[in-house]
């Protein structure tokens, strides 16, 4: 029996990268579903955001027509950016990013486990929500379907990049500036092609670029950022 | 010999006071021959007149900034790498020249965009691209000082100034991945469609500002090696 226990045992230390990741996103998941507000308060800012522009720049059908879907990219990039701080900020102050380094997990599976995390609660509601808001920009709906589509691509890499830029500022003086000045910067390609796509589409050209070069970028930052984020979090735990 | 000599700030700050000078020489040299093929050999353009003249300032400090990002990088990657605190600190000394020269780059851009563009400014992909990386040379600066701890300043900066390295391709070939207002390159390593006085005044101006951009990083790198060691016998010495 003793023996059975030591063999769980090590299987329990062993740790891998499917069981870290599935930890940490459920963990981060469950943190989120039980404060409800702060989930809603993203969804809450974007849709608010979005429907300020109609009201600062005039309600006139054809012009919010051509602005909706940049509006809307940059009312996402922004929710994103907000809901960044939430990422690794608190786990850091409480000292639980410390034990989930102790973790026999790889580092890299619970860190992606977390960016996937914050994507489903930021990137994902508002790719949801996005065709609501653009009906009130009076966007057509191949144009909705596309809108949505490169936010469901473009989102994940804002995610990945913002954590990045927020793990860098672990413990910094002047954090909130600091992390807009490094984030958004390079949120600038995705919001270029994301609302490159829907433009397209819009006036009667093919969104497929746009949208292959989102995934193309996806791919590089899923396999490049999470090296990344994890020598970020090293840095800030040493 | 020993190739790790200068590798310690202590050896390196004397030589690096040794080397300034002769790089501001050099940079003064080469910075007053680069003008006079600007503004008395090279010709006046057949389309753009005088005003092209500003190409010797605005494509050598387009490529000087780019230039620096990579090194500044690569001794990001150093400091990474090998644990070298000097690299880091090479890094930082780099930093503040980069932006002046993407600063220059852009501001000169945006006064030759004037006369032959009709504006100071498009969005084009390789103006905001060149935009975004003076946002990653600020970047960098307000990451490297944002930390009580020096050191962990320099590991953020330099996992910072990596990332970042991917600007770079793009800033290059924008103007052939997009369909730009901002012209395509008249230089490439299999000829040029230019003038050769304006190429050897463009060429010499390039060097002069890579020389100037030396020797500003080596006067930097002493202030960021007394600060640093300031408590170390050898900096009390000096006093």
């Amino acid at each position: 029996m003793s023996a059975a226990t030591h063999e769980s045992g090590a299987a329990l230390l062993a740790g891998s990268f499917g069981a870290g990741f599935a930890w940490a996103f459920a963990r981060d998941l469950t943190i989120a579903w039980r404060h409800p507000g702060e989930t809603l308060l993203v969804v809450a800012f974007f849709v608010l955001v979005a429907s300020l522009f109609p009201l600062g720049v005039g309600a006139e059908a054809q012009l919010l027509e051509r602005i909706g879907p940049g509006v809307i990219w940059v009312c996402a990039l922004l929710a994103a950016f907000l809901s960044l701080p939430a990422l690794f900020a608190s786990d850091h102050a409480d000292g639980s990013l410390e034990q989930m380094a102790l973790s026999p997990h790889p580092m890299a599976s619970w860190v992606s486990g977390k960016i996937a995390a914050h994507w489903a609660t930021s990137g994902l509601p508002l790719a949801v929500l996005s065709p609501l808001l653009g009906l009130q920009y009076g966007l057509d709906a191949d144009t909705l379907a596309v809108l949505a589509l490169a936010l469901l691509i473009g989102t994940p890499v804002l995610s990945l990049l913002g954590a990045a830029c927020t793990a860098l500022t672990l413990g910094a003086r002047g954090g909130g500036m600091l992390l807009a000045l490094l984030a958004l910067p390079l949120f600038v390609p995705v919001l270029i092609f994301g609302a490159g796509a829907a433009q397209a589409q819009a006036s009667g050209l093919s969104a497929l670029p746009h949208l292959s070069l989102l995934g193309a970028g996806l791919i590089v930052a899923a396999m490049s950022l999470p090296i990344a984020v994890c020598a970020a979090v090293r840095v800030a735990l040493d | 010999m020993n190739w790790f000599y200068f590798s310690s700030p202590a050896t390196f700050y004397r030589l690096a006071g040794a080397m300034a000078p002769w790089f501001f020489a050099l940079a003064a040299i080469l910075a007053g021959i680069g003008l006079y093929f600007g503004f008395v050999v090279a010709p006046t353009d057949a389309q753009q007149g005088e005003v092209y003249r500003i190409i010797f300032i605005h494509v050598p400090a387009a490529w000087i900034s780019m230039f620096l990002y990579l090194v500044m990088a690569s001794y990001g990657a150093m400091s990474l790498t090998f644990n070298t605190r000097l690299a880091a600190m090479m890094a930082r000394a780099i930093a503040p020249t980069g932006a002046m020269f993407t600063f220059v780059a852009l501001w000169t851009g945006a006064f030759w965009g004037r006369p032959t563009w009709g504006t100071y400014w498009v969005w084009d992909a390789r103006i905001t691209s060149e935009l975004v990386l003076l946002f990653l040379y600020l970047g960098f600066i307000a990451l490297a000082n944002a930390f009580e701890d020096p050191r962990r300043g320099d590991r953020a900066g330099a996992i910072l100034s990596l990332i970042g390295v991917v600007n770079l391709p793009i800033i290059y070939f924008s103007v052939q991945w997009w369909n730009t207002l901002h012209q395509g390159s008249s230089v490439s390593l299999r000829g040029t469609s230019m003038h050769a006085a304006m190429l050897t005044g463009m060429m010499v101006m390039a060097l002069a500002f890579w020389m100037y951009s030396i020797a500003t990083s080596l006067v930097r790198v002493r202030a960021v090696i007394l600060e640093r060691e300031r408590r170390s016998a050898w900096v009390r010495q000096l006093r």
